[in-house]
């Protein structure tokens, strides 16, 4: 960074009508590119969101794709929907909710210049981040416990022959022929498509957060200069948007399946 | 965006867009505001894990994903703080929301249109 020069730099003189509109103060992260620091804060702000434009057609895909196959196999996406625990599912959004909570209050730290605060509230985001990343291991976990990886180990034979429940002394679903029951492969196949690739954002987050937190920690982000704050804000943001619609489509939509 | 901004005077070209009033605003959300935010995404999270032990049938997935498309706007918002940018970045963010129901749209015509009156 080129903060130490900047104390002494003046600004060049551009078209004149220009600086006699605006009270011009020059700040040292203003590149010399960029007309003003507004200008360049929000040519920051525009690539950010171009590239989550991305990001939403890339995740788009696998949401229409999820769209289609329930269309398809609406009884074998009913039943391995089922078998996630609501539980974990709801607590994990809570706790990404709670992640972005304190990266929204990290955007505002940089911006009244509290360094402590910043780096405190990025250590917070950080640890919701891997918690969120510690529930979701529990989870694969049980699909692995469980053969419920798609691929040669898969085991139908829940979905043929579902197991009685303990207490109403029923079975938890209603059985699948052999046929439609191999197509639950289709469900934990975009399970894992999904909540991985997700998963994988909150990796590359998560490891974001630790150069930033490197960063704030030396006092980067805390003298004027927040875009590396804000732009990584919605990164994670968009991640947190993501996960805010896999909840309810995965675990939640086919717990009354409709009779046909 | 190399268009004359209406309300300065004609006498130069703003072809940086520099004196958009726009950009002299930057708006600073406060924690207050955040946290009215996160109460209320929790909150839905109750509600939407509520809504689904209720069998509502057809509406069970209309309601989960209202409500998780109302979380998504207000985190949008609020914790992105679209609310409070310019009209650049507001509309490169609902141009980006619309290109992806086009998409889902035109792709579901298709896939119902291919086997017309069969299903």
């Amino acid at each position: 960074m080129d903060s130490a020069i900047a104390t002494t730099h003046v600004d060049s003189p551009g078209p004149g009508a220009v600086e006699q509109q605006h009270e011009h103060v020059v700040l040292p992260q203003h590149r010399h590119h960029f007309a003003t620091e507004e200008q360049q804060r929000e040519s920051g702000s525009f690539g950010m969101w171009l590239f989550l434009l991305t990001e939403i057609m890339f995740f788009g895909g696998l949401f229409f794709a999820y769209l289609l196959f329930r269309n398809w196999y609406y009884d074998a996406f009913v039943a391995a929907s089922n078998t996630l625990n609501i539980g974990m599912g709801a607590a994990n959004t809570a706790i990404l909710i709670t992640s972005g909570f304190f990266m929204a209050l990290g955007v505002w730290a940089a911006e009244v210049r509290k360094k402590n605060l910043l780096v405190l509230f990025l250590v917070l985001t950080t640890v919701f981040g891997c918690a969120f990343l510690g529930v979701k291991y529990f989870e694969y976990k049980e699909k692995f416990e469980l053969h419920h990886v798609p691929g040669a180990s898969f085991d139908v034979s829940q979905f043929i022959h579902p197991p009685v429940d303990a207490n109403t002394g029923k079975p938890v679903g209603n059985p699948l022929p052999p046929d439609a029951a191999q197509k639950t492969q289709m469900f934990f196949f975009l399970y894992f498509a999904m909540t991985g690739m997700h998963a994988l954002h909150m990796i590359i987050g998560i490891g974001l957060l630790f150069w930033l937190l490197a960063r704030a920690q030396r006092g980067d982000f805390t003298a004027g200069y927040v875009a590396p704050i804000e732009n990584f804000g919605l990164y994670w943001h968009f991640v947190d948007i993501v996960w805010i619609f896999l909840f309810p489509l995965l675990y939640l939509i086919n717990r009354h399946p409709l009779a046909h | 965006m190399a268009h004359e901004p209406q309300h300065v005077e004609q006498h130069f070209h703003d072809a940086a867009n520099v004196t958009n009033p726009e950009h002299a605003e930057h708006h600073v959300v406060s924690p207050a505001q955040y946290a009215l935010v996160f109460a209320t995404l929790l909150a839905c999270t109750a509600l939407t894990v509520f809504a689904a032990d209720i069998n509502l049938g057809v509406f069970n997935p209309i309601i989960a994903l209202a409500i998780a498309s109302f979380k998504g706007v207000i985190v949008i918002l609020f914790f992105m703080h679209v609310k409070y940018q310019s009209h650049l970045i507001k509309t490169t963010v609902a141009v980006g929301f619309f290109m992806f129901l086009v998409l889902v749209t035109m792709t579901l015509s298709d896939y119902i249109s291919r086997a017309w009156g069969l299903w």
